[in-house]
């Protein structure tokens, strides 16, 4: 079958994702690109991992109660994507605008396969959402990204932390542990999906510097108000 | 012989060997005498000792409810669809047909992931798609696979005042018209179910025979199912003497209180 995550996309638009663990900054990279996108006039449209209700209630009780097993953890959050990939990301994608999207398929490509599911399997469960233009992954050790959480919010959120897999009765070990396992099926990914490797230890501003760069590099071809089907 | 067979790679942290279960699966359109067929070769099942858990599609504890809610709020695309009909199972397999399996039980499932094959395709999901997401699926050993021909269905449809049997398929915009819209979606599913059939090797079964002798004709293919695959109603645990298989009298005792606990162990869903 045609995998569309292997082949560019033919919409007019143009959909930049980042990707990487928790703590790694890349929500604040991703949202002040669209501060400068946005104040260049182009039309923006901003998307987050996991902010669709259809399943929500589900994954809320699943996750509670305790009852999800990897692959309907994965399956639900399938779900989720894939109603927001029709209703959010495609209809912007086929206006031309450019899209913005905090984490993408490769969140669940690296987190199912950690909490065990079939590597392979995974990837063509997605294979219908379409190849990003530019993929930013921000890589951080471990420890920089749970002091970076520990001084925001204090608490580690027991499924961030992978606290059901029963890795460590610490949280913040487990997390050490889980978050760690996540690094390595980035670092894994990281040809096979593109990615931009950016240095998330660097400041806030440099990175910035550097994102620019390459969205501009990246864009010269994009017409901001192409002619739309 | 116990070892599972999968459509793709199937669970990476479920262990696949010691299910000494049988999965039998019964497919078919809407309105073609499954339910019938369930509840025949249950209790034919369960006089010879066998014990028998039956399981449905769309009936697990934690996604049934999302699936009716979300077939309500008409929110559903083709993707969500086939991704929740997959979940839904996922979770059944794993509570519920794997722990049955692993105890020896007859699974009987009144459909199974066949039913999402046809009914994704027909959708417009890519063939090789909707199967590699059901690559975690275990085939089952049986497929007895109800067939009729779409005039059959429709007059029985129609005369049984099925009504609500008309809206299947209704979402698909194959025009207004009811009739033509069910004819249409029908002959869609039923070319599916019949490539299947072929290709995954179904038990054909006339439906449009008496239900008895349906039955008959399912007693003959289990029997003979289970006489190739050695499986008894009585289990001889590996480590046991040969010499020591039990007596007819004890057969009998045996087949009568595993029936007797697994009717009150078993939960009607």
């Amino acid at each position: 079958m045609i995998n569309s995550l292997l082949q560019p996309h033919a919409f007019p638009g143009r959909l930049i994702i980042v990707e990487g663990i928790d703590g790694s900054g890349k929500s604040t990279q991703i949202r002040l690109v669209q501060r400068w996108l946005e104040s260049m006039k182009y039309n923006v449209f901003f998307t987050e991992w996991n902010s669709a209700d259809l399943v929500k209630k589900t994954t809320k009780k699943g996750k509670k109660n305790r009852s999800l097993t990897p692959t309907t953890f994965s399956l639900l959050h399938a779900t989720d994507f894939a109603h927001r990939l029709v209703s959010n990301i495609l209809p912007p994608l086929k206006a031309g605008m450019i899209v913005l999207a905090d984490r993408y398929v490769f969140t669940a490509f690296a987190r199912d396969v950690v909490r065990g599911c079939d590597r392979e399997w995974v990837r063509k469960v997605y294979s219908f959402a379409p190849k990003p233009d530019i993929a930013f992954y921000f890589r951080v050790p471990i420890e920089t990204s749970v002091q970076r959480i520990m001084m925001a919010r204090q608490v580690l959120k027991d499924f961030e932390a992978g606290m059901d897999l029963n890795l460590h009765p610490d949280p913040v070990e487990s997390f050490k542990i889980f978050q760690g396992r996540i690094l390595d099926e980035y670092d894994r990914m990281s040809k096979e999906a593109g990615f931009v490797v950016m240095d998330a230890i660097a400041s806030i501003a440099e990175q910035q510097r550097l994102v620019r760069q390459v969205v501009l590099d990246r864009l010269t071809a994009y017409n901001r108000n192409p002619r739309i089907a | 012989m116990s070892q599972l067979q999968f459509f793709g790679n199937g669970l990476p942290y479920v262990k696949t060997s010691d299910y000494p279960g049988v999965l039998i699966s019964i497919e078919g359109t809407d309105g073609v005498g499954r339910t019938t067929q369930m509840i025949m070769l249950r209790e034919w099942l369960e006089v010879q000792g066998y014990g028998v858990v039956e399981t449905g599609w769309t009936r697990s504890p934690l996604i049934g409810r999302t699936i009716a809610e979300a077939k309500q709020g008409r929110s559903l695309n083709r993707f969500t669809y086939s991704l929740l009909y997959a979940a839904d199972f996922a979770d059944r397999l794993e509570k519920e047909i794997l722990p049955a399996l692993r105890s020896g039980f007859v699974v009987l499932s009144d459909r199974y992931v066949f039913t999402a094959f046809a009914r994704d395709v027909v959708r417009g999901c890519d063939r090789d798609w909707t199967r590699d997401l059901f690559g975690f699926a275990p085939i089952p050993q049986l497929v007895l696979y109800l067939k009729i021909d779409v005039p059959t269905l429709i007059r029985r449809a129609i005369s049984r005042g099925m009504v609500d049997f008309f809206e299947a398929g209704m979402d698909m915009n194959l025009g207004d018209d009811p009739y033509d819209s069910f004819k249409q979606y029908q002959t869609l599913l039923t070319r599916e179910y019949n490539n299947m059939a072929r290709e995954f090797n179904f038990h054909l079964l006339n439906a449009r025979m008496k239900p008895e002798r349906i039955h008959e004709r399912i007693r003959t293919i289990v029997s003979d199912f289970f006489a190739q695959r050695k499986f008894h109603n009585w289990q001889v645990p590996d480590d046991v003497e040969p010499a020591s298989k039990p007596t007819s009298k004890k057969i009998a005792a045996a087949a009568a209180s595993q029936a007797a606990s697994v009717r009150s162990s078993t939960p009607n869903p």
